[in-house]
């Protein structure tokens, strides 16, 4: 057989590509998804406690907040999932049993958070001091201020940085595979290499990819329409210098059209 | 209107750092009176009204409400007798112009929808703008946006309203729309503390003018008195300048 073909073969198998799909979309997809979007909503949590914590004007807030941040976001994030999944493994044991998902979505989160936390804290120093200044003239409580007033304004500027963010979440939940997942359990990557394993040929983890690409690059291209509608406002309402003078359908948008 | 109450400023100091913005200034605003406080940029006529409802808070003096310090009360609940309107509007530009009116209420006064709603459109009718109320601020222009500020300060029915150079923003053209708003507020009663460049304003509306100069009042009278014999040689050159 002449190298070009094995070559093809090795990558673009049909047939074994054929045997995958079915668990990579009833089993792989589901989980990646679970994985990814469970963690994106617990790390914008922690994210916006984070950015709070990171203005606020006590230091014993500021500081922990700013350890937080260097350590998860300094850590490769394959150490981080292991540290976490096995470290609190026999913690976790006790709280949920040995299932591994809890503390895989919990190290995935806490990186997440990291990144999530400065993202969120840009957006909310974005948002014009004069902003805060009006709500509490009018007898909202800062705490009531931020709430109603800044957070809102802040979380529309970073949005496109919040889907890049769930864009690099897709992709590390296939690290979470390092735990230890049952068959039911197993994410795309992981459906992937056990039938490259099996059958040592690349085509199933191929396939696990174009999954990957397939969530991963309308979100990209969501992005930058998001990007671009907050810059230039919306197409029927013409030009405009505020980027606030916008209504946004965004959740939908960013991730709910992908399912 | 006949909520108003009387307001004075009793020696009120502040600085930033080593600068010395507000230098032992005193006010006095009777009931349902307006008080226009003018002078040259810088000269902490901004500061001092934000001294009135504490989001600056003074390093001596006193300010009374009514006889009462503020500096009793709890901030909170102080600004929410106390109306302030602002040189950029500061609408909140991720609601519609009904609902930055209704938030405070509901959140705040705690009405139910039905009724804040009711009270913000009465506001919206009150200041000519009806028919924007489910507009963004960002697509009206910058006078019916300080209408709106207005609407929405008067909404919760404050005691005293403050003016932080209300129409500094605004393009000539539409300056005389929001005037004449607060010009009938006045008439009806509202006690009101209006920091101001426009002289004609000051001059057929306000009871009181104090003239601010590097932190102090210089000079303070009726309208009729200072802007036709001003005492102080910095007032008069002032008055040269602007009129």
């Amino acid at each position: 057989m002449d190298p070009l073909r094995t070559l093809w073969e090795t990558f673009f198998d049909w047939e074994s590509m054929r045997e995958a799909l079915p668990e990579m979309l009833t089993v792989g997809l589901p989980n990646t998804l679970i994985l990814a979007v469970t963690a994106a909503l617990l790390g914008s949590a922690l994210g916006i406690l984070l950015a709070v914590a990171g203005i606020s004007r006590t230091r014993w807030l500021r500081w922990p907040a700013r350890v937080w941040t260097d350590v998860f976001r300094g850590l490769p994030a394959a150490a981080t999932i292991l540290l976490i999944g096995v470290g609190l493994a026999p913690l976790g044991m006790q709280v949920w049993g040995p299932n591994p998902y809890p503390l895989g979505i919990l190290a995935l989160s806490l990186i997440a958070s990291a990144y999530l936390g400065e993202i969120f804290r840009s957006g909310i120093q974005s948002v014009e001091a004069t902003q805060l200044e009006a709500a509490r003239a009018l007898g909202f409580s800062w705490r009531e201020a931020m709430r109603r007033v800044i957070i809102p304004q802040g979380i529309r500027r970073i949005l496109p940085a919040w889907v890049n963010q769930l864009i690099a979440l897709i992709k590390d939940s296939s690290l979470v595979y390092f735990l230890g997942l049952l068959a039911s359990q197993r994410e795309l990557f992981r459906i992937g290499q056990d039938y490259a394993a099996n059958t040592g040929n690349q085509s199933a983890l191929l396939l696990a990819g174009l999954f990957y690409l397939a969530l991963t690059v309308p979100l990209t291209h969501a992005v930058n329409w998001i990007d671009k509608r907050l810059r230039h406002g919306r197409p029927e309402a013409g030009p405009t210098d505020d980027p606030d003078d916008l209504d946004l359908a965004l959740p939908g948008a960013a991730g709910g059209n992908q399912r | 209107m006949n909520t108003s109450v009387s307001l004075s400023l009793r020696d009120v100091h502040l600085a930033f750092g080593r600068h010395r913005v507000l230098r032992g200034v005193d006010l006095d605003v009777a009931r349902g009176g307006t008080a226009c406080v003018i002078g040259p940029s810088g000269s902490g006529k901004s500061t001092l009204l934000r001294t009135v409802n504490r989001l600056l808070e003074p390093d001596r003096g006193d300010v009374l409400l009514d006889g009462r310090s503020v500096l009793r009360d709890d901030p909170d609940a102080l600004r929410q007798r106390i109306g302030m309107v602002f040189q950029q509007f500061n609408l909140f530009p991720h609601m519609s112009v009904l609902r930055n009116i209704t938030l405070p209420l509901r959140r705040i006064r705690r009405l139910g929808e039905d009724e804040a709603v009711a009270r913000a459109r009465a506001e919206l009718d009150r200041v000519g703008l009806a028919a924007k109320a489910d507009a963004r601020p960002a697509h009206l222009s910058g006078g019916q946006q300080q209408r709106v500020a207005i609407a929405r300060a008067l909404a919760m029915q404050p005691q005293v309203m403050l003016f932080d150079e209300a129409t500094s923003a605004l393009d000539p053209e539409l300056v005389k729309g929001v005037l004449a708003l607060m010009a009938e507020l006045s008439a009806q009663g509202m006690t009101m503390v209006v920091v101001t460049h426009e002289m004609g304003f000051a001059r057929q509306v306000a009871d009181t003018v104090a003239f601010m100069d590097a932190g102090v009042v210089l000079e303070a009278g009726d309208p009729q008195s200072l802007f036709e014999s001003p005492q102080h040689p910095r007032l008069r050159r002032f008055l040269s300048q602007v009129l």
